[in-house]
């Protein structure tokens, strides 16, 4: 029981690993869009529980907030947007494959050589000292029957959230502020390149259903024009 | 790390709050929230806009001003966790970007309000541009670096799909957005690798973990990795295949500010990380980056010869400068900082005086845009076509001129660094450029063109081809000033470095 | 350690031998039938008149993208709440009131551009 305890990790590591690695190749390979996003859901699914399995609790949420559940959504309204019908039709290995592959490959082998050396500062960073998530296990009353002993998980030393705080809000103060710009340029940029100009002429004489259909702004004015 | 820190990132907060004045005050108007595509935001909005612009521009030179005297000694210049230092470099360059922007603004005002676009919007994501680049300078830290250089990098693609409803535009913006990202993808990737072997991204530190480290693998990926990432924000040739497209298709001012004050940030950076962090392995890039450098002055000036479109023949020439530009990076001597401070400003200016004689022949949306568009200048414009010969003169090289200047820093640079081939190269490839940018004077000077390229030179070009001459030739008469300046500051960071490495 | 997921892990487990067992129970129990009428969308139904997938107006990917930079920027207030409980000072409200005060300039100008209108 002990072996398999001590090493539950690096099994859920394989496995997990196991299943990313397949649903990434299944994202290139798979000929449905759609399918191919939902592997990408997969992939980044077992990326979240990789990143718990290094204690990165924290960045695990993030990674299924904001990957799994908004990035997902832009990729499927641009299949949806994009609207492949005869990708299936399609031959899959161009001239670009066996080009593709040799790169692949080449990166492989020198990630391999990188890791390999382990040549990696093991002193960890100030914060990331704490990063440990020791739970305890508490006998706490029951809420509602005071003769009961309930059995509670408690976070004994939980700090992840709180380490990231850290370094975020006292080390990386200015770098987060310029983040915080940032996506303020990525919201106009939305604004500047997403959004459909209209004169107002257009917009008080086209009638909803056009607005609706009609996707580019030459249509709309043709249209006014026929009316 | 107080409040009183604040005092020291004043003129990126000035700009910041400007960036955001320029975004909201349209749209607080009454009505002025709509975006309409004709009845035009252009007109009188676009001249407000270009005067806000212009009062923040001033603002935040004189906090530049104002912040250069907190600069004190060289142990005082770190703020934020030592993220950012004020020192004598990065106000070198603060200021050359405000310069900078504010001949651009001059240079965008008509072209924008020719168009339908509104002016703000553009206005507001140059300054942000702007506040991403002095945050850069300012970085002594890979993140900040970082930070800064994706809100210049994010800015510069909208900025280059600003006319959306232009095919051209539109996708010189998605080239440049795609490989972008990728590139900053790579670089970051290659900060990771460096902050896994060193345990720091501060610069000083890297520098102090690499000099008790052998040579590693790991190491050695993630410096390439990072030079790789900037040598794509620089333009350097293999990463260079994006350039004449975005080039070609971005607005012509917008064009303008990549090749010039973009370009010249990520020179600044380039040289700051390999001089400061990454100097105790010289001998392990500095080949790599010599390879890079012929590449980029052979392929660039090389493919500039055949290049009929202005734009896209100034891309390639930018590919060539960027090429002398990392002689400077690869000699890491003082005067190869010397030399890249020197021909950031040179540069800068030959090439906007050139952006803005494109801008002046304006025959139609894609004004001036090829080389035949030249022909007969001299006697439509007699000034405009000396000015041009100028700044052609310059960016060859050529005595009289800045860019001889420059040049001369670099080259004796380079060979003081034991790199003589690379100087061979590098002149060599300097009279292959005046070649084709001899063919620009031809088409001006030797041929009677039908004349169908109208001259319609406004003050603000006029203003800025006379900064940009007055600039390149003082320089190139009396490069004392620039010269000493260049010194102070370069020498900083090289002072900087020497002292540390002397504590130790 | 990491033991807490335990349950988690457990759960995950537990679904996909489920799943695999009714799939696979399915196939070798049921009969084997394939005809056209099997393939069509309802067996006892009308046709499809038009594809399931048609083109989605591009104003849902806008609203999709302005979701998603409001999203990253609501988990930047997670680990600042957690530390500010712990630590409460000026320095950390002001720093997070200017972020908040970047979204809100964001906020006002994608309301006044009508980006969250539909027309």
């Amino acid at each position: 029981m002990d072996a398999i305890a001590s090493n539950a990790p690096l099994v859920v590591f394989i496995v997990i690993g196991t299943i990313a690695v397949a649903a990434s190749f299944l994202v290139v390979m798979m000929r449905n869009p759609v399918h191919s996003a939902l592997f990408l859901l997969l992939t980044f699914l077992c990326v979240a529980v990789l990143f718990v399995i290094k204690a990165a609790e924290f960045v695990a949420a993030v990674q299924v907030l904001v990957y799994a559940g908004g990035i997902m959504v832009l990729f499927l309204f641009v299949v949806m947007l994009i609207n492949v019908r005869h990708l299936p039709d399609e031959k899959m290995t161009t001239s670009y494959t066996l080009g593709g592959i040799g790169v692949g490959v080449a990166i492989f082998v020198l990630f391999f050589a990188v890791v390999r050396t382990g040549a990696y500062h093991d002193e960890a960073p100030n914060a990331a000292k704490k990063l440990t998530t020791v739970r305890e296990q508490v006998l706490t009353q029951h809420p509602t029957d005071p003769n009961k002993l309930v059995r509670k998980w408690r976070a004994k030393d939980n700090r992840n959230a709180e380490a990231i705080g850290m370094a975020l809000y006292r080390d990386y103060l200015v770098p987060f502020e310029v983040a915080s710009l940032f996506l303020l340029v990525a919201m106009i940029g939305a604004i500047v390149i997403g959004k459909r100009e209209l004169s107002a002429l257009e917009e008080e004489t086209a009638p909803d259903y056009m607005l609706e259909r009609v996707e580019t702004e030459k249509e709309v004015k043709d249209l006014v024009n026929a009316n | 790390m107080t409040w009183g820190d604040t005092i020291y990132l004043l003129p990126e907060i000035v700009i910041s709050i400007g960036a955001c004045l320029l975004l909201i005050a349209p749209v607080m108007r009454r009505g002025g929230g709509v975006v309409r595509a004709s009845g035009a935001p252009s007109g009188g909005g676009a001249r407000t806009a270009k005067w806000t612009m212009l009062a923040i521009l001033v603002l935040t030179a004189v906090a530049v001003i104002a912040s250069s005297g907190l600069v004190a000694d060289v142990a005082q210049t770190k703020t934020f966790a030592s993220m950012f230092a004020l020192d004598s470099f990065a106000i070198f360059f603060k200021l050359l970007f405000i310069a900078t922007m504010a001949m651009l603004v001059l240079l965008s005002d008509d072209y924008l309000a020719a168009s339908r676009y509104s002016a703000w919007e553009y206005y507001s994501l140059l300054s942000f541009a702007l506040c991403g680049m002095m945050f850069m300078v300012s970085g002594v830290h890979l993140a900040a670096i970082y930070i800064g250089l994706e809100l210049l990098s994010l800015s510069s693609y909208i900025l280059a799909g600003y006319f959306k409803n232009e095919l051209k535009s539109t996708e010189a913006a998605m080239k440049y957005f795609v490989l972008g990202t990728v590139s900053s993808a790579i670089l970051l990737y290659g900060i990771s690798l460096i902050y896994g072997v060193t345990g720091t991204l501060n610069l000083m530190r890297i520098a102090d973990a690499m000099s008790t480290l052998v040579t590693n693998d790991a190491l050695m990926f993630g410096i390439m990795l990072l030079g790789a990432g900037l040598c794509f924000k620089i333009a350097a040739a293999p990463f260079h295949v994006w350039t004449p497209d975005v080039y070609e298709g971005a607005p012509t001012p917008i064009t303008a500010f990549l090749s010039t004050a973009s370009k010249s940030a990520a020179f600044a950076i380039f040289a700051r990380i390999f001089y400061v962090g990454m100097h105790h392995f010289r001998l392990d890039w500095q080949v790599v980056l010599a390879i890079i450098a012929a590449l980029s002055m052979i392929i660039g000036n090389l493919a500039a010869i055949t290049q009929d479109n202005i734009k896209r023949m100034l891309a390639y020439s930018s590919i060539g400068h960027a090429g002398y530009v990392l002689l400077g990076i690869i000699s890491v001597s003082e005067m190869g900082l010397y030399g890249v401070l020197v021909y950031s400003v040179v540069y800068v200016f030959a090439t906007l005086g050139i952006w803005a004689t494109v801008l002046m022949l304006s025959k139609h949306e894609y004004a001036g845009e090829q080389v035949s568009d030249f022909e007969g200048l001299h006697r439509r414009a007699p000034l405009w076509a000396f000015a041009m010969i100028i700044f052609l003169l310059s960016l060859g090289g050529i005595p009289p001129t800045a860019g001889f200047i420059g040049k001369y820093f670099l080259f004796y640079a380079a060979v003081g660094a034991g790199f003589g081939w690379l100087a061979i190269v590098a002149v060599l490839m300097s009279a292959v450029s005046m070649f084709f940018y001899f063919r620009i004077v031809m088409a001006m000077y030797l041929r009677d063109g039908d004349g169908q390229a109208e001259v319609v030179s406004s003050g603000g070009l006029k203003l800025v081809a006379a900064i940009c001459l007055v600039v390149t030739l003082l320089f190139g008469i009396l490069p004392g000033p620039l010269v000493e300046q260049a010194k102070i500051s370069g020498g900083w960071v090289a002072k900087r470095v020497a002292a540390n490495n002397a504590q130790r | 350690m990491t033991y807490s997921y335990l349950p988690i892990l457990i759960l995950l487990f537990v679904a996909a031998v489920l799943g695999a067992v009714f799939l696979s129970l399915n196939w070798i129990l049921g009969r084997h039938q394939r005809n056209p009428s099997k393939l069509s969308p309802y067996e006892s139904g009308v046709p499809l008149l038009d594809e399931n997938r048609k083109r989605v107006n591009v104003r849902f990917y806008q609203i999709a993208m302005l979701f998603i930079l409001f999203d990253i920027e609501a988990a930047f207030l997670y680990p600042w709440a957690v530390i500010y409980r712990s630590m409460i000072s000026w320095y950390l409200f002001g720093e997070m009131l200017l972020f908040i005060l970047l979204l809100g300039v964001g906020y006002v100008y994608v309301w006044k551009k009508r980006a969250f209108d539909w027309k």
